[in-house]
């Protein structure tokens, strides 16, 4: 009741413009890798600040809320090159900043994480969908904001099976990604009752991506790729590494609609995405940044306003206050998402719906009706706590 | 035996002599019409075009205007209510959502949900006196009764903020659930429920302290508690009870206005958004966003009486006079 008071006062006061005390500061790192990869399609060609510009989004709507309560809110960024020593960049904006928001690979992010262990500072990993991550290589400090490639898989796979197209052609890339994706599918299959009836391979034998002639030699390729095939609904491309998902719509042998890797995609976000509000924030980060909203600028986003919510929950700065309520049964993030997002305590996974989108519109978001689950459908994407490998520590 | 007599005397009568008939106005997200309903025989008027994305509406205080907001058009129409056509256009801010009009009708406060402002209009002079900054996304709209007070609740800053009608400057702010969306004060002035659709509470907010008394929580056997998400709030004058529509529950909470206890829920249409009721307070009706239709709620018998079909994605509705 008294501390009730204090705060009625305090926000009184704020809003007079009367206040004395300084606002508190909350420090955001963001620790990112450098380049960007390179796509088939210009259009989802990544821009320099992928990911960044989500977080940076972010900090102005903290700040919004936090002139209210007199807090500020301060991203400090910090880029990667493969060469550096990314602990030792991590170690370093850990010295300025409690919660890290990160976009790296699962083994960079294992380095930073045992790095920082002692530290307590959080990471928010905002860009790696490895699984591993979240099961047998979890670590306490991590918490994902990042669907899991099983999660997209089984979101893609819900709907494809609510639809009937249950007889899969899965197409793999020859990458390390790509071939985990496929686990993910072949998983997601089992899991809700497609059948794979067969799988290719399609190698990678370099390249580049933009040609001059390039349209000719695809229309040529991918009918003769794709041909042969046993009796198949969709064909489902697991190409994570941009190397051939996005030649297949329209050029397969059999008229057959394609999901995965392209057509049909399942999503954290996408640009076209306007249901439950979404249309205010897609609105607020073109003003902003000049572009459209991806998925990573999306999770990391959501990473920095955890951080947001978290602290104005807590009207505290203090760190430990912030993860203890990030982490406490209270905690709940609204993300345009049309439902509330919440962790999943057993490896700090954000439960989150997936968007199912073919670049022009959301077709579907995912868990589908009927997808029953005792405790939360969101968890009927992943995997749940009884399957999961990881012991927190 | 006789009061049986009297009683069943009595229903017969009702039942045979029309109510008092009154207009509901209801806008169509996603048809951008207006349909017109006649309380009496239950049956749809007429169907106005409108802008795009209609949402708020409300009478003005005279009941010789419906107001509707159109979002995506950045402006607030007018429509008359006798030819029932738009006759001008307000000048609220970008994507206005909801707003709420002084006592007197003079003035108007617009939600501005692109750009964290709350737009003041004269309603008199249909121009733009000026505009507040809040929260980011402000959403809900309400005046205390003295109208003192202006409520506008942002739904990503979660906060409910109180601003002075007289100086236009934010004097409290309250933090509530998540996404809260709706504002409704107890006739009295004693109590202000605000709505968290994704919080998924409804928060008691104590309007002279500025705090937060309670928070009104639903459970509804067989239905996840994610799907459970307040968003309209309808109380009867005398405080004693109120209706809360839960979104994609598909229901509406019966709450008791005193005790805050949820009494039953009242199926209605899918995703039902918001609320409003007969000037005399026998029925309230609600909008259905997703199953296109409008559910009529006996009131005292706090029973679903009849189902109207109206225009694509039903989003708000204003009852009055015709």
């Amino acid at each position: 009741m008294f501390r009730w008071l204090i705060g009625t006062i305090a926000l009184s006061m704020m809003a007079t413009g009367a206040l004395a005390a300084d606002p508190v500061e909350i420090h955001i790192g963001y620790l990112g890798h450098a380049g960007v990869k390179s796509t088939l399609s210009l259009v989802q060609q990544p821009a320099d600040n992928d990911g960044i510009a989500g977080a940076r989004l972010a900090i102005e709507d903290n700040n919004t809320t936090g002139k209210f309560l007199n807090q500020r809110f301060v991203l400090d960024e910090a880029k990667v090159k493969d060469s550096d020593d990314v602990a030792k960049v991590a170690t370093g904006l850990a010295g300025r900043n409690d919660f890290i928001i990160t976009d790296l690979s699962a083994d960079a992010l294992l380095k930073v994480a045992d790095a920082l262990h002692d530290r307590g500072t959080v990471l928010l990993n905002a860009g790696a969908i490895d699984d591993r991550l979240r099961e047998q290589d979890c670590r306490a400090n991590v918490i994902h904001i990042a669907p899991t490639r099983s999660m997209l898989a089984d979101a893609l796979s819900q709907y494809l099976v609510w639809k009937q197209w249950k007889r899969w052609l899965l197409v793999v890339g020859s990458h390390d990604q790509d071939k985990l994706y496929a686990d993910a599918l072949r998983r997601a299959a089992t899991r809700f009752g497609a059948k794979i009836v067969q799988e290719r391979t399609f190698e990678d034998t370099g390249g580049a991506r933009r040609t001059d002639s390039g349209v000719t030699l695809i229309q040529r390729q991918m009918p003769v790729f794709t041909q042969q095939a046993p009796a198949y609904d969709v064909l489902v491309a697991a190409d994570e590494s941009e190397v051939f998902a996005n030649y297949l719509p329209y050029r397969t042998w059999d008229p057959r609609p394609v999901a995965g890797s392209a057509g049909l995609v399942p999503t954290s976000w996408d640009a076209t995405h306007d249901q439950w509000g979404a249309v205010q924030i897609q609105n607020r980060f073109v003003k902003l940044n000049m572009r459209r909203m991806t998925a990573l600028d999306m999770q990391a986003w959501t990473a920095a306003r955890m951080i947001g919510e978290a602290t104005s929950r807590t009207n505290s700065g203090d760190p430990k206050k912030v993860i203890a309520f990030l982490k406490g049964k209270d905690f709940s993030i609204a993300a345009f998402k049309g439902t509330r997002l919440t962790l999943r305590d057993w490896n700090w996974q954000l439960r989150q719906p997936i968007l199912l989108a073919d670049g022009r519109m959301v077709v579907s978001v995912s868990p589908q009706e009927g997808f029953l689950h005792q405790v939360s459908e969101l968890d009927t994407l992943g995997v749940d706590r009884p399957e999961t490998k990881c012991k927190l520590q | 035996m006789w009061r049986g007599c009297l009683l069943t005397g009595m229903l017969v009568w009702l039942a045979a002599t029309p109510a008092s008939a009154f207009v509901a106005y209801v806008s169509n997200e996603k048809g951008n019409t207006v349909t017109v309903i006649d309380t009496n025989s239950w049956a749809v008027t007429k169907t106005i075009k409108v802008g795009q994305r209609p949402r708020g509406i409300e009478f003005s205080r005279d009941g010789k205007f419906v107001m509707v907001a159109v979002g995506d058009d950045d402006t607030i129409q007018v429509i008359d209510t006798k030819t029932q056509e738009i006759v001008d256009t307000l000048p609220s801010g970008p994507d206005p959502e909801l707003f709420t009009q002084d006592a007197a009708g003079k003035t108007m406060y617009v939600a501005n949900e692109n750009d964290n402002t709350v737009t003041v209009i004269d309603l008199e002079k249909r121009a733009r006196l000026g505009d507040i900054q809040v929260g980011v996304e402000p959403e809900g709209m309400t005046i205390s009764p003295d109208g003192k007070i202006l409520i506008n609740t942002s739904e990503t800053t979660n906060m409910a903020h109180f601003i002075d009608t007289t100086t236009r400057q934010i004097v409290a702010n309250v933090l509530v659930d998540s996404r809260p969306r709706f504002a409704q004060f107890k006739r009295d002035g004693s109590e202000l429920w605000i709505s968290s659709e994704i919080g998924g509470t409804v928060s008691t907010i104590d309007p002279v302290k500025r705090e937060v008394t309670g928070k009104i929580t639903f459970e509804i056997p067989g239905l996840r508690n994610e799907a459970i998400q307040p968003v309209g709030i309808g109380m009867t004058k005398d405080g004693k009870t109120a209706f809360v529509a839960l979104g994609p529950a598909n229901r509406v909470a019966v709450v008791d206005g005193a005790t805050h206890k949820v009494l039953k829920y009242l199926l209605v249409g899918q995703r039902v958004w918001h609320m409003d009721f007969t000037p005399d307070e026998k029925y309230l009706m609600v909008t259905n966003g997703v199953s296109n239709d409008v559910s009529v709620i006996d009131v005292a018998a706090q029973k679903v009486i009849k189902t109207i079909q109206v225009g694509e994605l039903p989003w708000g509705i204003t009852i009055a006079q015709p």
